[in-house]
C-alpha cells in the first residue's frame, strides 16, 4: 500500500511533529509542509523500481562484531551528571512526568 | 592564544611543509613542536576572523602537548608517528574536557567526559589538538551554512562556502591554520568540501575507523577521517586512527596494511574504471574537464581505463535521504534537555520540556531530517520508503559490486560544481542536496572514497577529482591519488588570504 497522496498535509506535519517531539511555530509549519512535499515528491522516484525481489540493506558493513560480556567500570556519578542541566542527589531531575 | 602579530621565522613554512615532514624535522631537533603549534596559533590568529574555521582553540592545551612532546625528544624518549603535528578536529568529535557542540545550540553547553577512540589515537601518536573545528549543525548540510554558531568562508574567497558539513576542518587545512584536520562523512561531508578547497580529504570503508565518541547522525552511513595537504599526510594520519575498537561493535576486525608503503608503488598495471553515469549532461564543465584531464594522467602512468556503468546512481540521493534522516531521526532523540545541553526553561511537564528543548535547540535543517525521517519510519509508510529505500540500497551495493569485478579504483568528479556563494542554496534544501550526488553513493555501499585536488577553474576556485575503492582496499586508492598528486603539481597553489586580525579573544 503505497501511499499515493504524497504532498504531506499540514494535519500529518502536525502529528509527526507531535511523534518527534518538536515544537513549532505556525510558520515553520506551514514551510514544513511545503518543503517536506517537495523532497517526498523527489524521492517517489525510487517507485519506478521493482525491488520485490531485492532484500533490503541495513548497513554497509560485514556485519555486528561480538565481544565478551565482561563487566567495566561505568563512567562514574559525578561525571554522569557534570552536564546535565539539573541534578539533585546523585540524578537527573526533571519535571512531572504526568500533566 | 597569542596576539595576531607577524609570524615567527620558520615556523608558517614548516606548517606548509606538511605533516610527515614536520614530524621528521622535530624528530631531528630542527623545529620544536612548541614552535610548530605557536606558528598555527599566530596563523590562525592572522587569518581566522575572516575564515571563521575555528569555533574552539585549545592554546593552552596545545602549548602543554607541545611541551611534553619536546620535553620526550630531549630525554631520547620515542616519539610518535605524528609527534608535534598540530591538529584540528570537526566539533563532533568528543574531547575530553573541551567543549564539543555540533554546531548545535542544543548542546550549549556541553563538555564530554572522554575523547573519541580516534582522538585519543591521535593524541597517542603524537598529534597535538588545536581546537574545534565548524560544522553544519549535526553534519547536516553541504555548506557549513547551518552552523548555529558561525559562517566559514572558503579561503579561496570569502564570498564562497567551504562545502560541508565539515568546512571548518577543510578550510583549516586549506588556510595552513593546522598542519591536518578531522571530519565525518555520512554523503560526502569530507570528500565535497575537500574538492571545494581544494584539500586532500579520505573517507575510509565503513568500519575502517572507529565512531566510538563521534555524535551519531547516521549510524549505518558515518565515517570519519582525514583533511590534509598531501596524500603522504593523508596516509599518516589514517594509519593512526585506523583499526577496530572494541568500543564500537561496527569497528572492522581487518588488518591495517602499510599505508606509507602503498604510496610509492606507481600505478602501471592498475585497471581503473569511469563510471558514465558520473558524467552527466548538466556536469560543469570545467569540472568535467579537469576530472578528464586526470584520467588522462592516469593512463600516461600506464593504469588501463575503461568505462563502467552503475546505473542505480540516479536512485543514490533519495535513497539517502529517506535512510540518512529515518537514522538521524532516531539517534538525534537523546537531545532532550535530560543528561546534557541545553533544557528550555518554564516548562511544566517531562512532554513539554522535550518538546520546547528540541524546538528552540534545534535549527530548520536538523528539524526538517527528524520530521522527515520520523515520517518514512512512521506507521502506514515504513514499507514503502524506509524499507523501500533499504532495498534500493541493495541495488546500488550490487551496482558497485559488479564494477569492482572488472576494475581495481573508479574515476569521477567529487562534486558537480565548485564553490557556489555564501546564500545561493540555503533556502532550496534539493538543489543542497544534490551537491552530494557524486559522493552519497560510496556511503550507501560503504566504500573508502578520496578526494584530490586537480585543478583550478577560471574564478580561481578548486576543482577535485574522487576515486573510490573496493571495501578496505584504502592503500590502492591512497597509491592512485598518490601518483596523480605528483603530476598535476596542486600543492604548489595556496590560496591567498587576507590578514585580518581574529575578533576572538
Amino acid at each position: 500500500m503505497y501511499p499515493r497522496d504524497v504532498a504531506i498535509s499540514l494535519d500529518e506535519v502536525r502529528r509527526i511533529a507531535r511523534l518527534a517531539h518538536l515544537a513549532f511555530s505556525p510558520e515553520e509549519q506551514e514551510r514544513f509542509t511545503r518543503q517536506l512535499s517537495a523532497i517526498l515528491d523527489h524521492v517517489r522516484s525510487l517507485d519506478r523500481l521493482d525491488t520485490s525481489a531485492v532484500e533490503p540493506t541495513a548497513h554497509a558493513g560485514s556485519g555486528m562484531a561480538l565481544r565478551d560480556d565482561a563487566i567495566l567500570p561505568p563512567l562514574d556519578n559525578e561525571a554522569a551528571l557534570a552536564n546535565a542541566p539539573e541534578a539533585e542527589r546523585g540524578l537527573f531531575k526533571v519535571p512531572r512526568v504526568l500533566g | 592564544m597569542s596576539g595576531a602579530g607577524a609570524s615567527r621565522p620558520g615556523g608558517d613554512e614548516a606548517i606548509r611543509a606538511g605533516a610527515v615532514a614536520l614530524r621528521e624535522r622535530i624528530a631531528a631537533g630542527e623545529i620544536t613542536a612548541g614552535a610548530a603549534v605557536d606558528a598555527c596559533l599566530d596563523r590562525i590568529g592572522a587569518v581566522d576572523g575572516s575564515i571563521g574555521a575555528f569555533v574552539t582553540v585549545d592554546a593552552d592545551g596545545a602549548r602543554a602537548a607541545a611541551a611534553r612532546i619536546d620535553a620526550d625528544r630531549k630525554a631520547g624518549r620515542p616519539l610518535g608517528p605524528l609527534a608535534g603535528v598540530p591538529v584540528a578536529l570537526k566539533d563532533i568529535l568528543a574531547t575530553a574536557g573541551l567543549p564539543t557542540r555540533c554546531g548545535s545550540r542544543i548542546l550549549e553547553p556541553f563538555v564530554p567526559p572522554f575523547d573519541a577512540t580516534l582522538v585519543a589515537r591521535l593524541r597517542r601518536a603524537g598529534a597535538i589538538v588545536l581546537g574545534k573545528t565548524n560544522m553544519d549543525e549535526f553534519a547536516m548540510g553541504s555548506s557549513t551554512e547551518n552552523s548555529a554558531y558561525q559562517v566559514t568562508r572558503n579561503p579561496w574567497d570569502p564570498e564562497r562556502v567551504p562545502g560541508g558539513s565539515s568546512g571548518g576542518s577543510a578550510a583549516a587545512v586549506a588556510a595552513d591554520e593546522a598542519s591536518v584536520s578531522i571530519g565525518t562523512d555520512t554523503g560526502g561531508s569530507i570528500r565535497q568540501p575537500a574538492a571545494l578547497c581544494g584539500v586532500v580529504g579520505m573517507k575510509p570503508t565503513y568500519g575502517r575507523v572507529s565512531r566510538f565518541g563521534l555524535v551519531a547522525f547516521a549510524s549505518s552511513l558515518d565515517q570519519a577521517g582525514p583533511f590534509a595537504n598531501s596524500v603522504a599526510d593523508c596516509a599518516a594520519v589514517l594509519q593512526a586512527i585506523a583499526g577496530h575498537d572494541p568500543s564500537d561493535s561496527t569497528s572492522a576486525a581487518e588488518p591495517v596494511p602499510d599505508y606509507a608503503a602503498a604510496l610509492g608503488q606507481g600505478i602501471r598495471g592498475l585497471r581503473i574504471g569511469v563510471p558514465r553515469e558520473y558524467f552527466p549532461d548538466g556536469l560543469d564543465a570545467e569540472v568535467a574537464a579537469s576530472v578528464r584531464a586526470g584520467i588522462e594522467l592516469a593512463k600516461g602512468l600506464g593504469a588501463s581505463v575503461r568505462e563502467v556503468s552503475l546505473p542505480h546512481t540516479e536512485y543514490a540521493i533519495p535513497t539517502y535521504y529517506i535512510l540518512a534522516t529515518a537514522e538521524a531521526s532516531s539517534n538525534l532523540a537523546r537531545f532532550d534537555g535530560v543528561r546534557y545541553g541545553r533544557r528550555a526553561a518554564g516548562t511544566k511537564d517531562l512532554a513539554s520540556l522535550y518538546q520546547a528543548t528540541r524546538g528552540e535547540g534545534f535549527g530548520p535543517e536538523v528539524k526538517r531530517r527528524i520530521m522527515l525521517g520520523t515520517y518514512v519510519l512512521s506507521s502506514g509508510y515504513y514499507d514503502a520508503y524506509y524499507l523501500k529505500g533499504q532495498r534500493v540500497r541493495t541495488l546500488i551495493r550490487r551496482d558497485f559490486d559488479a564494477a569492482f569485478g572488472q576494475v581495481d579504483a573508479l574515476l569521477t568528479p567529487t562534486s558537480p560544481t565548485t564553490a557556489f556563494r555564501i546564500g545561493e542554496k540555503v533556502d532550496d534544501p534539493l538543489a543542497m542536496y544534490l551537491s552530494d550526488i557524486f559522493t552519497v553513493t560510496v556511503n550507501l555501499a560503504g566504500l573508502p572514497g578520496l578526494s584530490l585536488p586537480c585543478g583550478i577553474s577560471r574564478a580561481g576556485l578548486p576543482i577535485g577529482l574522487q576515486i573510490v575503492g573496493g571495501r578496505f582496499a584504502e592503500a590502492t586508492v591512497l597509491r592512485l591519488a598518490a601518483a596523480l598528486e605528483a603530476e598535476i603539481g596542486f600543492r604548489a597553489r595556496r590560496p591567498r588570504l587576507p590578514r585580518t586580525p581574529s575578533s576572538r579573544p
